[in-house]
C-alpha cells in the first residue's frame, strides 16, 4: 500500500530526517508560495525549482524515481484541466497548472516522507495549528488502515457472492459504521483504564536547535532567490 | 496471604433491564492468578468491566484497600491494568513508545519519566527494538506484548486480561504464557483455552448466568463443566 | 473535487485560507468547550470510516459504480460541527498523505467540503427532517452538500481565470448533478440501513436559529459569489451552476429575490473576486461560530 511505503520513507535517516518539523513546515510552505505566486519566466524558474527539489530528494537519500513518480498522483486531474485549458484557447495555463501543481505535490511528499506522520502533526500544532483538529487526524491516520482492511474484506467477499446490489451496499456500509463505532468506544475505555482524565499529554517535545534554524533560514531563502535570480536572468 | 482484590455480592443490570450480574463474590491475593471460565455471555466481561469502573454495580469492591468510589478511581486504574481482547483498541497511540507512555503521562508523571518507564516495562514484554513503530504494524502476538507493557509502565498490582490468547498462533500463545509466568503481578485471566489457564492459574472460578458457580482448580473445572482440554468428547 | 495546489490565483486561494482556518479553529474550539478531549478519537475513527465508505462500490447502471462523499452522512450522525471537523481532518490527511489537493489549497477545499458541503448537507434535514419529509429531506442533503461542493470548487477555479468553454462546464455539471442525485440515494439508504440496525445512531435533528442564519448565508454566498464575479462566473451561474443555486435558493426562503439580485447592475461590476471572498470570510466565521454554538460535539 503506498502510504505504508511512506511511512517507511519517513522513519529512515538523514541530514533532512532529523531536522525539527517545524523548520520542515516553514520551509514547504514558503516553497509552496514562491511556485503559486511565479507569473514571469515559468519554465525556467519550474525548472530551477524542479533541480532543488531533487537535490532534497538525494539529500534525504529517498529514491528519485520513486518520489517523481509517487508526486506524479497529481497529474491525471491536472491533464484533464490543461486539456480544458487549452480548448478554450489559454494553452499558456494548461502549462503552467501541469507545472504548478506538480512542483507543489513534489514539495508535500519531500515534507511528509522525511517526517513521520505524528511528528509532522505535532509541528503543525507548535507553530499555531488547533490541536484538536491535529489529534482527530491523528486517530484518522492510526485507525485508517484498520477499518480499510474491514471494508476491503467486506467488498471481497461480496464480489466472491458476485457483486453488490445498491441496498446490500447500503447494508454493509451501515455495518461498517457500526464495527467502527464500537471500535471507537472500545479505544475509549481503553484510555479510561490508563487513567485518562480529559486530556492527551504530548510527548517530550524535541528542541528547535541551531542546526534547524540554520536550516530553516537556508531552505526559505534557496528557492526565493532562485526564482529571483532566473527571473532577473530570463528578463 | 493479603488480598488486592475483594468483591461482595456485586448485582449489575443493564440499561434496558437485562441482568448481567446476580450477586458475584470474588477474592484476589496478592501475587495469585485465577482464571474465570464460562460461556460467552455469562458476565465475564461485564465483571472485569466492574473492576475499574468503567460500569458500576450494587454490591461492594475494594482494591487494594480502596473501595470503588469516584475520588479513588485514579488511584485504582493505577493499581489495576486491564489487557484488552482487541489490541487494536487498546494500542491507539501513534508509536509503540508513545502508547506504553500513555499511562504513565497520565498518571502525572515527567515526559522523561515516563518515557524511562514505558522503555523499561517494553524491555521487559521483550519488545524494546519496536519502541519507534506504529503500533498497526506489528504482528498479533507483538501487539499482545506492547499493550501489556503500556499496562506495567502504570506499575499495577493486579493484571486483568481479557482473552489474550485471541488472534495469537502457538508459539504466540506460548511466548505470551512464558512471559505471563515471569510477571509477580496477581492475575485475572478469562478465557476459553481451558489448557492456556491451566498453565497458568492457581485455581479457577466458574461464571453461568452472571454468577460463580463453581470454584476449583482448571482441571476439575473444566471436567465438570465439559470445558474440555483435549477436545476427546468430539471425537 | 479536490482542488490541488497551483489551480487557484493567490488572492482565491489566500483568502479562503484566510477564511476557512480560523472558522475550523471556531468550530473545533466550540466543539471542543465543555468536553474533554475524549471524543477525540471517536471523531478520527469516523474519519477513517468515510476514507474506508469509499471502497465500498454502489453499482448504477450498466457496469459503473460510485461511493459515498459523506458530509451529509456525517452530519446526521455526529451533527454538523463534529462533521465539519471530522471532514476537515480527512482532507488534511489527503493532502499531505496522498497529495490529493494541495496544502495551500486546504483553506479552498475546506470551504468547499467541509463546511459549505456539510451545511448545505445539514439544512435540509434541520428544516424537514423531523416530520413528513424526513426521508426527502435526507434525500435532498446528500444531493445538496455534493452540488454546493462542486459548484464553490467550480467558481473558485473560475474566478482563478481558469476558463472553461461552456460545453465542458455544462458536461461536467452534468456529471455532478449526476454524482449528487447518487450521494443524496447512498445518504438515504445507508441512513434507513443504520436505523435497521441501531434506531439510536441517527440524531434527530436539531432546533436553533444558527442554521437558520446559516442558511441565509449560504444562499447569499451563493448568489453573490455567482453575480459579483465577471463573465466566466456570469456564463457558470446561466449555463449550469442554475442547477447548483436554484436548489440551494429552493430551499431558503429567497428564492424570490434571486432575480433582483442577480440582475443588480453594481453588484456585477464591482470588482470581481474580492468583493465576494471577503463575504465568504465574514460568512466561514459567522457560520463557524455558530454551527458551533448550535452543536457542540
Amino acid at each position: 500500500m503506498q502510504p505504508a511505503l511512506l511511512d517507511r520513507w519517513s522513519r529512515q535517516a538523514s541530514i533532512l530526517h532529523r531536522r525539527d518539523p517545524r523548520a520542515k513546515i516553514a520551509a514547504a510552505l514558503v516553497f509552496l508560495v514562491v511556485v503559486a505566486t511565479a507569473q514571469p519566466a515559468l519554465l525556467p524558474v519550474s525548472a530551477g525549482l524542479f533541480l532543488f527539489l531533487c537535490a532534497g530528494l538525494v539529500v534525504a537519500r529517498l529514491p528519485l524515481g520513486g518520489a517523481l513518480l509517487r508526486a506524479g498522483i497529481v497529474l491525471p486531474f491536472t491533464l484533464t484541466f490543461a486539456a480544458i485549458c487549452w480548448m478554450a484557447g489559454d494553452p499558456w495555463r494548461g502549462v503552467s497548472l501541469i507545472l504548478k501543481s506538480y512542483l507543489s505535490a513534489l514539495a508535500v511528499l519531500l515534507m511528509v516522507s522525511t517526517t513521520p506522520l505524528p511528528g509532522l502533526l505535532r509541528g503543525f500544532e507548535r507553530i499555531g495549528a488547533p490541536r484538536f483538529l491535529l489529534m482527530v487526524s491523528q486517530f484518522l491516520y492510526r485507525y485508517l488502515f484498520v477499518i480499510t482492511e474491514q471494508a476491503q474484506h467486506m467488498s471481497k467477499a461480496a464480489a466472491c457472492r458476485g457483486g453488490m446490489r445498491f441496498r446490500a451496499a447500503a447494508g454493509a456500509l451501515a455495518v461498517l459504521f457500526a464495527r467502527s463505532y464500537s471500535q471507537a468506544e472500545d479505544i475509549h475505555r481503553a484510555m479510561l483504564s490508563r487513567g485518562f482524565e480529559g486530556r492527551f499529554h504530548g510527548p517530550e517535545d524535541t528542541r528547535f536547535r541551531a542546526a534547524d534554524a540554520l536550516f530553516a533560514a537556508a531552505a526559505c531563502c534557496a528557492p526565493l532567490l532562485l526564482r529571483l535570480v532566473i527571473e532577473r536572468v530570463a528578463a | 496471604m493479603k488480598a488486592v482484590l475483594e468483591v461482595r455480592n456485586l448485582h449489575f443490570r443493564y440499561a434496558d433491564g437485562t441482568p448481567a450480574l446476580n450477586g458475584i463474590d470474588f477474592t484476589l491475593a496478592e501475587g495469585e492468578t485465577v482464571a474465570l471460565l464460562g460461556a460467552n455471555g455469562s458476565g465475564k466481561t461485564t465483571f472485569l468491566m466492574h473492576l475499574n469502573g468503567l460500569l458500576t454495580g450494587e454490591g461492594s469492591i475494594q482494591v487494594c484497600g480502596m473501595a470503588m468510589e469516584k475520588p479513588n478511581l485514579r488511584a485504582i486504574r493505577a493499581k489495576i491494568g486491564m489487557v484488552f481482547q482487541d489490541s487494536e483498541s487498546q494500542l491507539f497511540m501513534p508509536t509503540v513508545l508513545d502508547d506504553v507512555m500513555f499511562g504513565p503521562l497520565n498518571q502525572g508523571r515527567s515526559a522523561a519519566e515516563a518515557a524511562k518507564r514505558g522503555r523499561a516495562a517494553l524491555e521487559t514484554v521483550g519488545m524494546a527494538h519496536a519502541a519507534g513503530r506504529a503500533p498497526y504494524h506489528l504482528s498479533a502476538g507483538e501487539k499482545k506484548r506492547v499493550a501489556i507493557a503500556g499496562i506495567l509502565a502504570m506499575d499495577p498490582e493486579i493484571l486483568v486480561l481479557d482473552e489474550p490468547t485471541t488472534f495469537l498462533d502457538p508459539p504466540g500463545q506460548r511466548a505470551l504464557a512464558d512471559l505471563l509466568v515471569r510477571l509477580p503481578q496477581a492475575k485475572i485471566l478469562v478465557t476459553h483455552d481451558a489448557r492456556f489457564a491451566q498453565a497458568l492459574s492457581h485455581r479457577a472460578v466458574f461464571f453461568q448466568s452472571g454468577k460463580i458457580v463453581a470454584e476449583g482448580s482448571v482441571e476439575e473445572l473444566a471436567r465438570r463443566f465439559a470445558w474440555d482440554l483435549e477436545m476427546e468428547g468430539a471425537r | 473535487m479536490h482542488i490541488p495546489d497551483g489551480f487557484l490565483s493567490t488572492p482565491v486561494w489566500a483568502t479562503l485560507d484566510a477564511a476557512a482556518l480560523p472558522s475550523v479553529v471556531v468550530i473545533a474550539r466550540r466543539a471542543q468547550r465543555g468536553f474533554d478531549e475524549s471524543r477525540i478519537p471517536l471523531l478520527g475513527v469516523m474519519g477513517a470510516f468515510v476514507f474506508a465508505a469509499q471502497m465500498i462500490n454502489f453499482p448504477v447502471g450498466v457496469g459503473t459504480t460510485g461511493h459515498l462523499v459523506g458530509g451529509a452522512l456525517l452530519a446526521y450522525l455526529l451533527g454538523p460541527g463534529a462533521a465539519s471537523v471530522v471532514m476537515t481532518s480527512i482532507l488534511i490527511i489527503q493532502a499531505l498523505v496522498f497529495q490529493d489537493g494541495g496544502l495551500l489549497a486546504l483553506g479552498a477545499n475546506v470551504t468547499n467540503m467541509a463546511i459549505f458541503g456539510v451545511l448545505a448537507g445539514y439544512l435540509p434535514y434541520y428544516l424537514w427532517g423531523g416530520g413528513r419529509w424526513r426521508r426527502v429531506s435526507i434525500f435532498a442533503g446528500g444531493v445538496l452538500s455534493v452540488l454546493t461542493s462542486a459548484a464553490l470548487a467550480l467558481s473558485e477555479l473560475l474566478i482563478s481565470g481558469v476558463k472553461m468553454p461552456a460545453t465542458v462546464l455544462g458536461i461536467s455539471s452534468l456529471l455532478f448533478l449526476v454524482s449528487a442525485i447518487l450521494e443524496g440515494a447512498i445518504t438515504l439508504a445507508v441512513v434507513q440501513a443504520l436505523e435497521g440496525i441501531r434506531p439510536g445512531f441517527v440524531r434527530k435533528p436539531k432546533a436553533s436559529p444558527a442554521l437558520g442564519v446559516a442558511a441565509i448565508l449560504l444562499a447569499t454566498v451563493g448568489v453573490l459569489l455567482a453575480s459579483t464575479a465577471p463573465d466566466g462566473i456570469w456564463k457558470l451561474a446561466m449555463t449550469t451552476g442554475i442547477a447548483g443555486h436554484a436548489r440551494s435558493l429552493f430551499s431558503t426562503p429567497f428564492s424570490g429575490y434571486e432575480l433582483s439580485f442577480l440582475q443588480t447592475p453594481w453588484l456585477r461590476k464591482a470588482s470581481a473576486g474580492l468583493a465576494g471572498l471577503a463575504l465568504i470570510y465574514g460568512a466561514c466565521l459567522l457560520i463557524g461560530r455558530a454551527a458551533a454554538r448550535n452543536r457542540s460535539v
